[in-house]
């Protein structure tokens, strides 16, 4: 396939037929250029017109679609870099347009680290044909064979050197062609701005305050609303006065709907105030039903779980020498996103568009479409950026509670702005988990067999369905939640790499999936797989000491992967890691490695670790990372979402837990909350990377998560002797450990 | 007091004490020095009893610099004589304490001797230290001596002369100190014995608590009717406590032991250090606190019970709807203090009912002052409540007038005088952002703190 | 109605005193750059700079700021020109989703403007206000290291100018 590829423009018209296929990530990234698939890779195969990605006008200028969404971590450019390279277009000449549900293919959730995977790869795919097909038409006005042809600065270069704009070649819908399975790709050691570290496309507006988010979104005759939500899952609102709140100034209406209950004002100060008031007027009756805060272990061991064994393998009895048995566990924990969730929507002549920061445009549309009881084509989502969602956080309700009371001020564009408080109260959590790990090591110090099994909710409670979204739930004629469903693997929820990465002779991996969700949980950054390489990475560490093996040649020894092991090597070289090395009084050494859900990046982190003895306090001195997420789009990019990663996962593992009482949320700010700060920052991070070029893109922004937590929870027990196996590491268990 | 009255009385007074104790008391052995002892030859239970000790001591408040190394000295004292600052006690061999036998560091507790012989200048509290048994010194000596050994050279104190010769604190001494361990009562029980004894002796109270003579020595009869720390006012914990409802033992157990009362508002300045290091400490020490302060602070007269109880209602009554605000002071507060100070939001998290501020009753502007300026800072990584500062966007006169309207509104008192100086002292000492503990400031004790109401 | 000195221009501002200086830059002038993060004075997205200070604009009622000049992000620099601020965070890529951002550039910008050589130390003192949950604070350090130099090279190059 390497030879370049005629595409006769009427040939497929005529004879493929349809190129829609279900699509399936293995084989969209498992294989390289060279092996022939069967359909186009990415997107493309559930959006296979060239012109679902690639539009060029008579005037040249040249617009990308893609299906998923800004969250901030610089797709947009990374998009835009692939879209120019493989046209050969300069740069800024292109505009990409993000998720709408009336412009761009139904991509599904920006989620998942697949955007490179699946979009990327998409437009990749889709520029190099566009290219394609620009250069034959070029060769068929000129009549002259393709071969000789080349493309350049948004035009094809005939032979004589004659120039055809894109512009001037493009007619007609030439462009609504279905893909191809394969292109010519362009040959990575001629990339001018793929691989490079081109700067971010919207960084310039985010440092002068332009408008840049959903929450800058400013209509003309937009409305302020503000909900009054209840204060505990299942409160019934039992009355509520809302005169007083009526005659406030600015107020202009209150919509209550059920428990739904909500103001809205001319003005957002206005709105604030009404809220507050309303707050006051409206009275509920609650029912305690959360579990004990301090006994999630219990809890989760204890409800009804639909349990498989996804990994089986060996059947010998443990004949190991010695055998360790460890629970590792992690409390819900909570999305922060600093801005809380916000949506614009507005109802006009019978369609309702909802500006939301949603990671799924569509299945959003769907949800609300159900929620309003209208068709979904006279709903229109687009997306626009709010702060980072790391998941699942209240968009989507956010998004449901604009539609539901835009539908009661027909043409006026409704804002809603979640507070700090509802925003920490009602977003859905990443899901309390417990694992078990048993294992045993033979006479020559490696494991001979490895037992997992892991007790956690879905991970993904996202819409479709109107139930998934709060104002659905909330309002009369309600709609129920849906029942919870696995993701399946290879990429998983709760199992998401409960798979270990290692080969042991006998393994066996138990997923517990527990439907019943009395906390309300949904999509976390990493899912399951930060808690389960916590786990593994821990308990890996567990066994070298107990086997008397250096951390990072104990993992080497029972990992075959090439590039798994040159991450590892990477990693413990640029940190100056060696056998028997001790740390300074006071600080510890730690490692980690995973590969995201064990088909996307790899990722490993050498940590440094201070703890003070006599507070406990843990300090992340500093942490060197090695990372290979295959081709690499944007090197600075990718660097700038390990470093994120590290630190974030940092916070996670060192800080936090959702807290509640039998009846209420008690984690409702940063007060109850406390997420990093400057005063905890390490000294440094290096982040490594390893680049494939030519090889399939791999997702790589939920990769370090995992890596780092185990790292620091490995540091840790290096400085003080202590293993801690329940998350978060605070200071009081680490001070309780070291004085025990 | 003006300045160099103090200076001129102190100076004569000490010269005359100071020459009738030449020789009976100015002159002090050097106690020989030893080789550090090895931090292994210390028993693990002495050493954890130590750190409990040097928790209620309140040690590493003055004895570690913001930034700097856990007892590494450095950390300036204000006294109205000059700056002094804390000495290295760590057990580094040529800068902190590495060479002194226990008996050395038993002398320094009990009489104020450095091991060559030095007095020690009274801002190290051991006219109460004093107090503290053979057993208990050992005990933190142990814990002392198996710390982190840190060189740093002692920071030189800006005293004017003569009170820069040592020799005059023998005066000071022959005065003021009472030398001797605690004597238990025998007419009061163990839990109240075992409080006078911390009380008095190793938590040092009155250190802070009770106002001082122009030698600055503590006025014996005057225990606990108020001093101050860091330019912060330590209100008076006895009969006269100014709190607009009184305190109760229990009220004072939960303060100490979680940092925040319901009826009181949250632990703050110097304080809350105090209660950050007591969460190291356990339960019954803290009852036996409670138990003895209980007898210091006595129950409440009847008209100051009553006035307790009209305070509490109107705290737990819902706050009364917005008047027509006229003043500067009531504006600044409707705008930017009643939408944390008057929720539903119970403590610790939402912001005390004013009502309840004994801040603002207080005789003393300054940590109202203090407060407004600079709110209240985050620990690092745990559940804590925070206070935005004002700092920068009120001007003195506006957080004038903000003051002045509280106390009227709130406080209920006389009008503070000079409010606005005592702004600018407040704004310019920032004692507010010295960091001092080991530990996390402004800390509930309890890391699983959970919003009980 | 008020009158409110914002980037070096008078407004006349249609808002209730008590209203959240934060509000009246988003909603009343339709400045972007002070975001709203908590309206609880606990994550520092708001921040701007009033009478050279840095100040959390949630929480500070508009009837504080009547006759003091207030500075936002918008009023440093643009695309075209920016501050050697916007130029370090630009250049530094310090920014992942980019909420945190303004808030962060204006208490650094309120350090630079009092101390034109903070150590690492002060700068992380100074931003502890402030919350990021992208993890991008490596990068925000370097930027405001790389704003102080801008800054210091900037004036350098003035006295030069001037000496000449």
């Amino acid at each position: 396939m390497n030879g370049p590829v005629m595409i006769d423009r009427r040939r497929v018209l005529a004879g493929t037929g349809a190129l829609v296929v279900s699509f399936s990530l293995p084989d969209a990234f498992a294989q390289d250029q060279a092996a022939p698939v069967a359909k186009p890779p990415g997107s493309l195969a559930a959006a296979p017109y060239l012109d679902s990605w690639i539009r060029i006008d008579a005037d040249g200028a040249i617009t990308v679609f893609t299906g998923k969404a800004e969250l901030g971590q610089g797709f947009k450019t990374a998009f835009q870099q692939i879209a120019a390279e493989e046209l050969d277009v300069p740069f800024a000449s292109l505009k990409v347009i993000t998720a709408d549900t009336s412009r761009t293919a139904n991509e599904g959730y920006t989620s998942g680290s697949h955007s490179v995977q699946d979009s990327g790869t998409a437009i990749q795919y889709a520029a190099a044909q566009v290219r394609a097909l620009l250069v034959a038409e070029a060769a068929r006005r000129l009549d002259l064979p393709p071969e000789n042809f080349h493309t350049e600065n948004a035009a094809v270069i005939a032979p004589d050197g004659q120039r055809l704009s894109y512009g001037d070649l493009v007619a007609g819908d030439m462009l609504h062609v279905q893909a191809q399975p394969a292109a010519q790709l362009k040959d990575p050691a001629t990339f001018k701005v793929m691989g490079q570290p081109v700067p971010r496309v919207d960084i310039p507006a985010k440092v002068t305050g332009g408008a840049a988010y959903v929450q800058d979104m400013r209509l003309q005759g937009m409305v302020h609303a503000r909900v009054v939500r209840p204060p505990s899952y299942g409160a019934q609102l039992t009355a509520c006065d809302i005169s007083a709140v009526e005659k406030m100034p600015g107020v202009v209406k209150v919509v209550r709907d059920g428990n739904f209950l909500a103001v809205v004002a001319k003005k957002e100060f206005q709105a604030i105030k009404a809220m507050a008031v309303l707050s006051t007027a409206a009275k509920w009756k609650e029912t305690p039903s959360l579990p004990k805060q301090d006994d999630l272990l219990h809890m989760l061991l204890s409800l009804p779980s639909q349990d498989k064994t996804i990994l089986q393998q060996g059947n010998a009895p443990a004949t190991g020498q010695k055998t360790l048995e460890a629970t590792y566990t992690r409390p819900y924990q909570s999305h922060g996103s600093i801005g809380p969730s916000c949506a614009v929507a507005q109802l006009t002549d019978g369609t309702m568009t909802v500006w939301t920061h949603t990671q799924g445009v569509y299945p959003d549309r769907q949800g609300i479409a159900e929620m309003l009881r209208v068709p979904q084509a006279s709903v229109r989502c687009i997306h626009v950026e709010g702060s980072g969602c790391y998941g699942h956080n209240g968009a989507d309700d956010a998004a449901a509670d604009a539609a539901l009371i835009a539908r009661e001020l027909p043409g006026m564009p409704v804002r809603v702005q979640w507070m700090r408080e509802q925003e920490h109260a009602w977003e859905p959590y990443g899901p309390a988990m417990v694992t078990k790990l048993k294992a045993s090591l033979d006479g020559n110090g490696a494991i001979s067999d490895w037992h997992f099994e892991v007790w956690s909710n879905t991970h993904s409670m996202r819409p479709g369905g109107a139930g998934s979204m709060l104002a659905a739930q909330h309002m009369s004629n309600p709609f129920t939640v849906p029942a919870p469903k696995p993701i399946p693997l290879p990429e998983g929820g709760g199992d998401r790499n409960a798979i270990p990465i290692y080969k042991f002779p006998n393994a066996q991996v138990v997923h517990h999936f527990i439907p019943a969700m009395p906390v309300r949980i949904s999509s976390m950054r990493a899912l399951g797989a930060y808690h389960n390489v916590f786990s593994i990475e821990s308990f890996m560490n567990e066994l070298a000491e107990a086997a008397g093996a250096d951390p990072v040649e104990f993992r080497l020894k029972h990992l075959e992967d090439p590039r798994g092991r040159e991450v590892i090597e990477k990693a413990a070289q640029a940190f100056g890691w060696h056998k028997g090395q001790k740390a300074p009084p006071n600080r510890g050494y730690g490692f980690a490695f995973a590969r995201y859900k064990n088909l996307a990046a790899y990722c490993a982190i050498a940590s440094e670790v201070e703890v003070n003895r006599d507070t406990g306090r843990p300090r992340l001195v500093r942490a060197v990372a090695a990372v290979d997420s295959g081709q690499v789009v944007n090197p600075d990019g990718l660097i700038n979402q390990i470093e994120g990663a590290i630190l974030q996962s940092m916070s996670w593992t060192l800080y936090e837990a959702v807290t509640f009482d039998d009846t209420r949320i008690t984690s409702i700010d940063w007060q109850t909350y406390p997420i990093l700060r400057f005063n905890a920052v390490p000294d440094s991070v290096e982040v490594h990377i390893i680049n494939r070029p030519g090889k399939p893109f791999l997702g790589s922004g939920e990769t370090g998560q995992g890596p780092a937590a185990a790292s620091i929870a490995n540091a840790i027990a290096n400085a003080t002797g202590k293993r801690l196996r329940d998350l978060p590491l605070t200071r009081k268990k680490i001070k309780n450990a070291i004085d025990a | 007091m003006s300045g160099t009255r103090v200076f001129a009385s102190v100076v004569a007074a000490l010269v005359v004490a100071g020459a009738v104790a030449a020789f009976a008391v100015a002159w002090r052995p050097a106690i020989a020095a030893i080789d550090p002892p090895a931090p292994q030859s210390f028993d693990t239970a002495l050493v954890k009893r130590g750190r409990e000790l040097a928790a209620i001591g309140n040690c590493s408040t003055c004895h570690t610099l913001g930034g700097g190394k856990d007892f590494a000295g450095g950390f300036p004292v204000p006294t109205p004589f000059g700056t002094i600052y804390s000495s290295n006690i760590t057990p580094d061999a040529e800068t902190g304490i590495g060479r002194w036998p226990e008996a050395a560091f038993r002398r320094a507790m009990r009489s104020g001797v450095a091991r060559d012989g030095q007095h020690l200048y009274p801002t190290f509290p051991y006219d109460h230290f004093t107090y503290v048994s053979d057993e208990d010194d050992r005990a933190l000596y142990a814990f002392l001596m198996t710390r982190q050994p840190v060189h740093a050279a002692a920071r030189g104190n800006q005293l004017p002369f003569p009170l820069d010769q040592r020799v005059v604190i023998a005066g000071w001494k022959l005065l003021f100190l009472r030398h001797g361990t605690y004597q238990p009562d025998p007419t009061r029980n163990a839990e109240w014995n075992r409080g006078a004894y911390l009380v008095e002796g190793l938590a040092h109270c009155g250190a802070c608590h009770t106002p001082r003579n122009a030698l600055g020595a503590e006025r014996a009869s005057a225990s606990f009717a108020g001093g101050e720390a860091d330019n912060w006012s330590a209100y008076a914990i006895n009969a006269q406590s100014p709190a607009p409802v009184p305190w109760t033992a229990d009220a004072l157990f939960g303060y100490l032991r979680h940092g925040w009362d319901g009826d009181h508002g949250t632990a703050r300045g110097p304080m809350a250090e105090v209660v950050s290091n007591l969460s190291e400490v356990p339960d019954s020490d803290v009852r036996a606190i409670v138990t003895y302060m209980a007898g210091v602070f006595g129950a409440p007269a009847e008209d100051r019970k009553r006035r307790g109880e009209e305070v509490l209602a109107q705290a737990r009554s819902s706050p009364a709807p917005a008047s027509p605000t006229t003043t500067e002071g009531a504006s600044i507060y409707a705008a930017a203090c009643a939408g944390c100070h008057e929720t539903s939001r119970p403590l610790p998290y939402g912001g005390v009912n004013l009502v309840l501020s004994t801040a603002l009753s207080s005789p003393d502007a300054r940590n109202a002052a203090n407060i407004v300026l600079s709110g209240v800072r985050p620990v690092e990584g745990e559940r804590s409540p925070i206070m935005p500062g004002f700092a920068a966007s009120m001007s003195d006169k506006q957080i004038a007038a903000l003051l002045n309207y509280l106390r009227s509104r709130f406080g209920k008192q006389p009008e503070w005088a000079g409010v606005e100086k005592t702004i600018a002292d407040a704004r310019r000492t920032q004692t507010v952002f010295l960091q001092t503990s080991v530990g996390p400031e402004n800390a509930p004790a309890d890391a699983n703190q959970r919003d009980k109401p | 109605m008020t009158t409110l000195k914002v980037n070096g221009r008078d407004h006349q501002v249609d808002a209730e005193p008590d209203t959240p200086l934060l509000y009246v830059l988003r909603d009343d002038l339709a400045l972007n750059a002070a975001k709203f993060g908590c309206g609880l004075g606990q994550c520092g997205a708001c921040t701007v700079i009033v009478d050279g200070k840095a100040v959390l604009s949630c929480v500070t009622p508009l009837l504080l700021v009547e006759g003091k000049p207030v500075t936002t992000l918008e009023g440093l620099g643009s695309i075209e020109t920016p501050a050697p601020i916007q130029r370090a965070f630009t250049e530094e890529q310090a920014a992942q989703c980019g909420y945190c951002i303004a808030g962060m550039m204006m208490r650094a910008q309120a350090l630079l403007q009092k101390n034109a050589k903070p150590t690492d130390d002060e700068i992380r003192a100074e931003l502890a206000p402030h919350l990021c949950r992208c993890g991008t604070h490596m990068r925000i350090l370097r930027a405001v290291h790389r704003a102080a130099h801008l800054m210091r090279s900037a004036d350098a190059s003035t006295v030069q100018r001037s000496a000449q």
